[in-house]
């Protein structure tokens, strides 16, 4: 009886608890978004509350992207290529190594700062930001947490100063069924053979270690997946031809080829068969790195059509002052700041220790979709214009499409959810 | 082989500036409430070669000043983040930010100079908003240090520095003893981002907090607004087609 009284008050104060942290967010547009110490201090800051650090990251990342990654944006995009000099600026920058300690080069910053920089690059261009965003939230993440001190001391340095790192899950016969992978690791006393083929990977062709999925013992199904840590330079290990992509073009996306590639044991990163568990935790996280993203490329949409809006003139007005307009322009607006701030709280959670997946699944599915609807109205609004390569909203256009497929489709965040959605009401 | 002895302190001065100029409704100032300020990108120029200098080993320490209400802490933040040493916040708020220009600055930086026992003052030419270009040359006045402003190359040599200045006349090279004033022009370098490590470290970095009375200088203005006005919108142009024309245009307008 109690244990049932219990139950319907948690029930009950849910949706207080919802509308109290509505209520918050409603009420916090009067202070611009610098801290101080002291409002981070008092009980229940905006969402939109940051440390000094992490405003000064922002403002130095802005201004980076803006000087260093836009005049090569609409290059690389058509050449489909990455600019070296692009990559090195990003390791330079320390935008590489985020969660990395300084002891190996790193900054040493926090899980958000990385959720920012990767908004603030995402503005400027989304294809760096997914460079950014595997990088730290994956690769850099899968070595600090799984790392042995060897493994660490080897790799964490190269990754926070010049070595990019490619994350290797999906195959050709294997997408959202993840763990149906093929790719086979044969045990030889102390080193593994890895045969099979990967696809879809990105950073590929600039990256220096990959990181695999590959199946020790088939008969265990799942749970002989087991990942390892593979160096470019490997032999049998073969990249092959990128994708040729409708959007995030500047972004490499290549199929790998495994031919008997010779893998000693003390190269695979945390434990045998636990490969399948290391993949969800960090795809988990990964989300909001890319829910990030999206943020980023809907408001730098946003930010590039706007000012026309303000500027071009039909029947004798600017176009932004028709009611039409006005009404469509608050609602991408309103539709991006939500996505922000699911995007920030689902990153404060995870950074307190508490549960996020739910909500990260949230973030990301939703931003998604945001930026999908941002950028094809943003089109709109600009007119022909808008649908001219000779201005930048029809890159983003583009851009958003694999927000909502990669890193886990629309529909495998939705089922996630569900259930989730679904335990929360047992009783 | 020179020692350093000569040079080992340098004190730069960020302005921070406005993002956006709009003129207040009752024309007596520009508005500042909840108005974006950044470093004026002349000082972000004097800190890079601040900065520069200690890393070619010519001084010791560099310390990074600036006058004015609390945001002014983040603008030395970001020289702390480009590689200077040590911060000093000057209090200035109010109605005493309002009216502080560049005599009462420079008379600051002269206190300031003296009590920390600097080898070289390092400030922007001239803040973007207002434009003065007087604070380094009054500072130098007020100390009775040598000079060279609009610095476009600075060399030291031993207990001299040697500047290149960009004048009307194309460039002036004059050699002046330390300890002096320098002014940084635009093309005295590239100022370098602050990176993602360089801000982490910047935090442990001290900022100190002064109060002008503290260093005796009195912030009374001696200018009083009158008025803050935009200048006149631009008027459209008019096309003519022959010299004639352009000609009978000027003189019908009486400009000729």
């Amino acid at each position: 009886m109690l244990g049932l009284l219990r139950q319907s008050f948690r029930q009950i104060s849910r949706p207080w608890g919802t509308c109290q942290a509505a209520w918050r967010c409603s009420s916090s547009r009067a202070a611009p978004d610098v801290a101080s110490d002291h409002a981070a201090a008092s009980s229940f800051p905006p969402l939109q509350t940051y440390s000094e650090e992490e405003s000064m990251m922002r403002e130095a990342v802005k201004k980076y992207a803006q000087e260093r990654i836009a005049p090569f944006v609409s290059k690389m995009d058509e050449n489909s290529e990455m600019d070296e000099e692009v990559i090195k600026s990003l390791f330079e920058q320390g935008l590489m190594g985020i969660e990395i300690d300084p002891e190996y080069g790193g900054t040493g910053s926090t899980f958000f700062s990385s959720i920012l920089v990767i908004e603030e690059l995402a503005k400027v261009d989304p294809s760096v930001a997914v460079l950014c965003d595997i990088q730290n939230t994956l690769i850099n993440t899968l070595f600090v947490q799984l790392g042995t001190p060897a493994q660490k001391e080897q790799y964490l340095s190269r990754l926070s100063t010049d070595m990019v790192g490619s994350f290797c899950l999906s195959e050709a016969e294997s997408g959202s069924d993840a763990f149906a992978l093929k790719t086979r690791a044969e045990k030889h006393k102390d080193y593994y053979i890895i045969n099979g083929s990967k696809m879809w990977i990105s950073n590929a062709e600039h990256a220096g270690v990959f990181l695999v999925m590959a199946n020790v013992d088939p008969s265990a199904g799942y749970r002989g997946i087991t990942c390892f840590i593979v160096d470019r330079d490997t032999e049998g290990l073969e990249i092959c031809k990128k994708e040729n992509k409708l959007g995030l073009r500047a972004s490499s996306t290549c199929p790998l080829n495994f031919d008997n590639v010779k893998v000693p044991e003390k190269n695979i990163l945390g434990k045998v068969g636990h490969g399948y568990k290391y993949a969800i935790g960090m795809l988990n996280e990964g989300r909001i790195g890319i829910a990030a993203q999206m943020v980023g490329l809907a408001q730098g949409c946003f930010d590039h059509t706007v000012p026309y809006t303000r500027q071009r003139v039909q029947f004798g007005k600017r176009i932004f002052d028709f009611q039409g307009m006005q009404h469509q322009i608050a609602h991408v607006a309103t539709q991006i700041e939500a996505a922000r701030l699911l995007t920030y709280n689902a990153a404060r959670l995870k950074e307190a220790g508490r549960p996020f997946i739910k909500e990260a699944c949230m973030a990301k599915y939703f931003t998604s979709e945001v930026a999908t609807l941002t950028t094809s109205k943003c089109i709109e609004w600009m007119g022909g214009v808008g649908f001219t390569k000779d201005y930048p909203i029809e890159k983003y256009y583009r851009d958003c499409k694999i927000g909502t497929i990669y890193e886990g489709t629309t529909n495998v965040q939705l089922s996630t959810m569900a259930k989730f959605i679904d335990k929360e009401y047992d009783y | 082989m020179h020692s350093n002895r000569y040079c080992n302190r340098i004190i730069v001065l960020p302005f921070s500036v406005l993002l956006e100029i709009r003129v207040k409704p009752d024309n007596s100032g520009v508005v500042t409430d909840g108005v974006k300020h950044s470093m004026n990108p002349f000082c972000e120029i004097a800190v890079e070669e601040a900065v520069k200098l200690k890393e070619k080993k010519l001084i010791k320490e560099v310390v990074a000043v600036s006058c004015g209400p609390q945001q002014s802490q983040e603008t030395i933040r970001t020289a702390l983040a480009m590689g200077a040493d040590r911060g000093i916040h000057v209090e200035v708020a109010g109605k005493d930010y309002e009216t502080l220009g560049p005599l009462q600055v420079s008379k600051i930086m002269a206190a300031l100079a003296k009590k920390e026992d600097a080898q070289l003052i390092i400030l922007g030419k001239q803040a973007i908003d207002d434009d003065c270009n007087q604070t380094g040359q009054m500072t130098a006045a007020l100390l009775d240090w040598p000079q060279g402003t609009f610095a476009s190359e600075v060399s030291l040599d031993g207990d001299k520095v040697k500047v290149v200045r960009e004048i009307d006349g194309g460039l002036e090279t004059i050699k002046i003893s330390t300890p002096a004033v320098l002014t940084a022009d635009l093309r005295l370098n590239t100022p370098r981002y602050a990176t993602l490590p360089n801000i982490m470290k910047a935090k442990k970095k001290k900022i100190a907090n002064v109060k002008p009375a503290d260093l005796g200088v009195d912030l009374t203005s001696r200018l009083e607004v009158l008025k803050v006005e935009e200048p006149p919108q631009r008027q459209a142009g008019v096309k003519v087609e022959t010299v004639e024309d352009l000609v009978g245009k000027l003189k019908e307008t009486g400009r000729i």
